[in-house]
C-alpha cells in the first residue's frame, strides 16, 4: 500500500506538476508570441486582440464575424446548443434574414452565405467564408468609401487557404481584414 | 475536396499503426530492447523513490487489485485539491473552491478517462487544479486503460499464473510511450499557435473600442495528452472548438490522429503478442469497417444542411454550419465527430448538440457500441471480448467448444463476458428511463420535442462509453446530474475492467488446444464479417428502440 501511495504522488508531480511546467518554459522560449496568444499589434503598436479570437463588429463599415451568442466574450466560450429542430434558432435566423433583406431588398435567401448567419460552436470563430466576406463587400465600400475592388483585394489578402493545400476550408480572418479597412480609412 | 481530406487522414493513420504498434509491444514485452537505454535510468530512480524493489509477475487478482488502489489514492488527492483550489498556488483568476458533488463527478470523469465536463475550464479551475488534477488525471488514467488491454493481451496470449506486474507496467506506460509523446505533440501545437503560459486572462480594447477579455493559460500541454490519452476534457468549455484549442485545420488533423494512434495501433501490438500479425489486422478490419460506415453517415447527413434551415429557402451548399467553425467545414469537422467518439475520446470541435438530426445518430451509435477502436486499451479489449462472443455463437452452430487462440472458452468465461456485456446497456437506459421519471432529471433538457430525450440519452451514453462528450444544451451541473453520471461512469469503467481481467486470469491458466483442421479460425476475412456482425446486432437489438425516440423521430418530424 505504501508503494502506492507514493507511486502516486510521485506521478501527481510528474505529471501534474513537472511536465506542464517544463512545457511552459520551453514554448516560451521557443515559440513566445505563438504561446501568448498570438496578439495582434495596430500600427501604433498597441495590441486589439488575437488573431484567433473573434470580435464584436457592431458598425457597418467593418465586415462582421459569425453570430455569437456570447457576443465574443473570450473570457467565457459557447454557444446556444441549438438541436436542428428548435423553434428559437429558427427565428434567430429569420431575423438575421430580415436584418440582411433590409440592407438590400432584392437578395435572394439562397445567395446568403450560411456562416452569416449561424453561431460558431466556439462563440468565438475568428473567420469567416470567403463567399461572405465577398457578400459584405458592396456595404462596407458604400459605408467606407473604399472602392469595391479594393476591398476585394484586401479579403484575398487576408485569406487563408486550406492548410497544406488540403485540409479545411479556406476562411478569412475578420480581425486582419477589418484592420486593413481601418488603416484605409485613418 | 471533402472525401479525399477524410481519405487522406485515414491513410496517415495507416502509415502509424505498424511503427507505433511494434513500439508499444516492445515497451510492454519486458525481453531487453533499445529503449532501455533511454529510459531505464529515469525509471530506475522511480521505482526507489517508490521503494519497489522487485517487480514480479502478479495473478489477476493481484494486478487488478494494485490498479484499483492506485486509482483510488489519484481520486483521493485530486479530490482534495478541487475542494481546496482558491488557497492553493497558481490562481491568477482567483477561481473560488469547487462544489462536492461537482468535485466528485470532476474526479470520478477524469479517473475513469472519460472527460465529462460539468463545469467551464476557464470559470472553474484555477492553473494548479489544471495541471495537477486534471492533465495527471489524463496521463494516469490512460496508461491504466492501456495496461488492462496488456494484461488482457498477456493473459489470452501466454502461458503461467500471471499477466505481468503492474507497477512496471504502470510506469513504462508514462515513461516511455505517453509523456515523450506529449512532450513532442505539445511543442508542435506551441509551433502552430496554441498557447502556453502561466500567465492570467488578457485584457484587450478592441477595433471598435469595446472591452475585451481573453482567457488563456497552459492549454497546449492539456490538449496534448488530452487527445493522446483519449481524454477528452477541454482546457475551455468548448473544448477543440475553440480557436486557442485548435487554431486550424492542420492542428485539427494532428489531434485526429493522436486520439487514434494508440487504439488504433494496439491492434497491431495484440497481434505480435499472438505471433500472428493476421489476429491483429482482422480487429483492426472490423473496426474500420465499422467506422467508414458511420462515418458516411454524418458526413452525408452534415453537408446535406439541416432540413428545417433547407425549408426556409437557404442554400445548404456549405452544409449545415450551426455549432461549426468555418476554418474546418464539413469534412474536419465530421471526421472529428466521427473519431473523438470511435477513440471514446470525447473531445469535439463542434457542438454536437446541433448535428442534424442523422449527423448525430453517428456519435451516440458509435459510443453505444464502445467498440470502434475504443478508448485507450479499453476498446481493444472490448473488441477482443466480442471476438469472444463471435467465436462462442459460431461455436453453438456447429456444436463444437468454441476455442480462441487455442484456449477452450468455457462458462466462467462466458458469465464474465455476460456480465461486462450487459453492464453497458443496463447503466444507460436504466438512468435515462429513471430521467424522464423526475423533475431533476427533465428540468435539465434545454431543446425541447424528441431532440430532448437525445439530449438525456446522449449525457448517459458518453457517461457509460467513458467518452464524455455530450449535447451541451444539457443544464447538467446539478447534484442529480453530477452524482448519477459519476456512478455511471464509475460502473462503465470498472465493471468490464474487473471482468475481463478475470476472463484473462482464467485464460491464462489454460492447457492450450493444438490446432487441428476443425479448428475456427480467427484470422481470414470470414472472421471480420463474424465481428462486425456480432457488434451490430448485438447492438441494434439493444438500442434502436430508444434510438426511434429519439434522433429518428427528430429527423422524421423536420424532413
Amino acid at each position: 500500500m505504501l508503494k502506492i501511495i507514493r507511486l502516486s504522488l510521485l506521478l501527481i508531480v510528474l505529471c501534474g506538476i513537472v511536465y506542464p511546467v517544463a512545457m511552459t518554459g520551453l514554448a516560451q522560449t521557443i515559440f513566445p508570441s505563438q504561446a501568448d496568444g498570438s496578439l495582434v499589434k495596430n500600427s501604433d503598436g498597441k495590441v486589439v486582440g488575437s488573431e484567433l479570437i473573434g470580435q464584436n463588429y457592431k458598425s457597418p463599415q467593418y465586415f462582421q464575424g459569425r453570430v455569437s451568442s456570447i457576443e465574443n466574450n473570450g473570457a467565457s466560450t459557447g454557444s446556444n446548443n441549438y438541436a436542428p429542430s428548435n423553434e428559437d434558432m429558427l427565428k434567430r435566423t429569420e431575423d438575421s434574414i430580415k436584418v440582411l433583406q433590409k440592407e438590400n431588398p432584392e437578395l435572394d435567401k439562397k445567395d446568403i452565405p450560411l456562416d452569416l448567419i449561424t453561431n460558431s460552436g466556439s462563440g468565438l470563430d475568428p473567420h469567416i467564408s470567403v463567399r461572405a466576406a465577398e457578400f459584405q463587400a458592396e456595404r462596407v465600400s458604400e459605408k467606407t468609401g473604399i472602392k469595391k475592388e479594393e476591398l476585394l483585394a484586401m479579403i484575398k489578402d487576408s485569406t487563408t487557404n486550406r492548410s497544406l493545400g488540403i485540409f479545411g476550408e479556406p476562411h478569412v480572418n475578420v480581425l486582419e481584414l477589418n484592420m486593413k479597412v481601418q488603416d484605409v480609412m485613418e | 475536396m471533402g472525401v479525399l481530406q477524410m481519405v487522406i487522414v485515414i491513410l496517415l493513420l495507416l502509415l502509424i499503426v505498424k511503427p507505433l504498434g511494434s513500439y508499444i509491444y516492445h515497451v510492454f514485452s519486458n525481453k531487453s530492447n533499445k529503449t532501455d537505454k533511454v529510459f531505464a535510468g529515469i525509471e530506475k530512480i522511480i521505482y526507489s523513490i517508490s521503494g519497489i524493489k522487485e517487480r514480479p509477475g502478479m495473478t489477476w487478482k493481484k494486478y487488478t487489485m494494485s490498479l484499483l488502489l492506485t486509482n483510488i489514492v489519484l481520486v483521493a488527492v485530486g479530490y482534495v485539491i478541487l475542494r481546496l483550489q482558491k488557497w492553493l498556488p497558481l490562481n491568477p483568476s482567483q477561481i473560488d473552491n469547487m462544489e462536492s458533488t461537482l468535485s466528485f463527478n470532476t474526479i470520478v470523469s477524469f479517473m475513469t478517462n472519460t472527460n465529462l465536463q460539468h463545469y467551464s475550464g476557464e470559470t472553474g479551475l484555477s492553473y494548479f487544479s489544471q495541471m495537477s488534477v486534471i492533465m495527471m488525471m489524463m496521463f494516469t488514467s490512460a496508461v491504466t486503460g492501456i495496461i488492462v488491454a496488456i494484461a488482457f493481451i498477456r493473459g489470452i496470449t501466454s502461458k503461467g499464473a500471471t499477466i505481468g506486474n503492474f507497477f512496471e507496467d504502470f510506469v513504462k506506460g508514462h515513461t516511455r510511450l505517453l509523456i515523450p509523446m506529449a512532450v513532442v505533440v505539445t511543442l508542435v501545437l506551441v509551433g502552430l499557435k496554441v498557447p502556453q503560459t502561466l500567465d492570467g486572462t488578457i485584457q484587450i480594447t478592441t477595433l471598435e473600442g469595446e472591452k475585451q477579455e481573453i482567457a488563456t493559460g497552459p492549454v497546449a500541454s492539456l490538449v496534448s495528452i488530452k487527445h493522446l490519452g483519449t481524454n477528452g476534457g477541454g482546457f475551455f468549455g468548448v473544448n477543440s472548438a475553440h480557436p486557442f484549442e485548435n487554431p486550424s485545420p492542420l492542428t485539427n488533423v494532428i489531434e485526429i490522429l493522436s486520439m487514434w494512434c494508440i487504439p488504433a495501433a494496439l491492434t497491431y501490438t495484440y497481434g505480435r503478442f499472438a505471433k500472428n500479425q493476421k489476429q491483429g489486422w482482422v480487429i483492426f478490419g472490423a473496426m474500420a469497417i465499422l467506422f467508414i460506415a458511420f462515418l458516411s453517415l454524418i458526413y452525408i447527413s452534415e453537408s446535406n444542411g439541416n432540413p428545417a434551415m433547407n425549408a426556409i429557402g437557404l442554400s445548404s451548399e456549405q452544409g449545415s454550419m450551426e455549432g461549426k467553425e468555418v476554418r474546418f467545414g464539413m469534412a474536419q469537422s465530421a471526421l472529428f465527430s466521427t473519431v473523438t467518439t470511435a477513440a471514446t475520446t470525447g473531445t469535439v470541435n463542434n457542438m454536437h448538440d446541433t448535428l442534424t438530426p442523422l449527423g448525430g445518430i453517428t456519435p451516440l451509435s458509435l459510443m453505444m457500441l464502445n467498440t470502434v477502436f475504443g478508448g485507450d486499451g479499453v476498446g481493444l479489449v472490448n473488441m477482443l471480448m466480442y471476438a469472444i462472443i463471435g467465436v462462442f455463437i459460431c461455436g453453438l452452430m456447429v456444436g463444437r467448444t468454441p476455442e480462441f487462440l487455442g484456449r477452450k472458452i468455457e462458462p466462467r468465461e462466458m458469465k464474465l463476458i455476460t456480465i461486462a456485456l450487459l453492464a453497458h446497456p443496463l447503466i444507460i437506459l436504466g438512468p435515462t428511463a429513471l430521467a424522464f421519471m423526475t423533475e431533476l432529471g427533465k428540468g435539465a433538457i434545454s431543446n425541447p420535442g424528441f431532440h430532448g430525450i437525445s439530449q438525456v440519452l446522449y449525457e448517459y451514453t458518453s457517461a457509460a462509453a467513458n467518452n464524455g462528450s455530450g449535447f451541451e444544451g444539457l443544464g447538467d451541473n446539478t447534484p442529480f446530474w453530477n452524482i448519477s453520471t459519476g456512478l455511471v461512469m464509475l460502473l462503465g469503467r470498472y465493471v468490464s475492467i474487473i471482468a475481463l481481467l478475470a476472463v484473462a486470469g482464467s485464460l491464462v491458466k489454460k492447457q492450450p488446444v493444438p490446432e487441428t483442421i476443425g479448428t475456427f479460425r480467427t484470422d481470414n476475412i470470414l472472421f471480420v464479417g463474424i465481428l462486425v456482425g456480432a457488434v451490430l446486432i448485438i447492438g441494434a437489438l439493444t438500442f434502436l428502440p430508444v434510438m426511434a425516440l429519439g434522433p429518428i423521430a427528430e429527423y422524421l418530424s423536420i424532413r
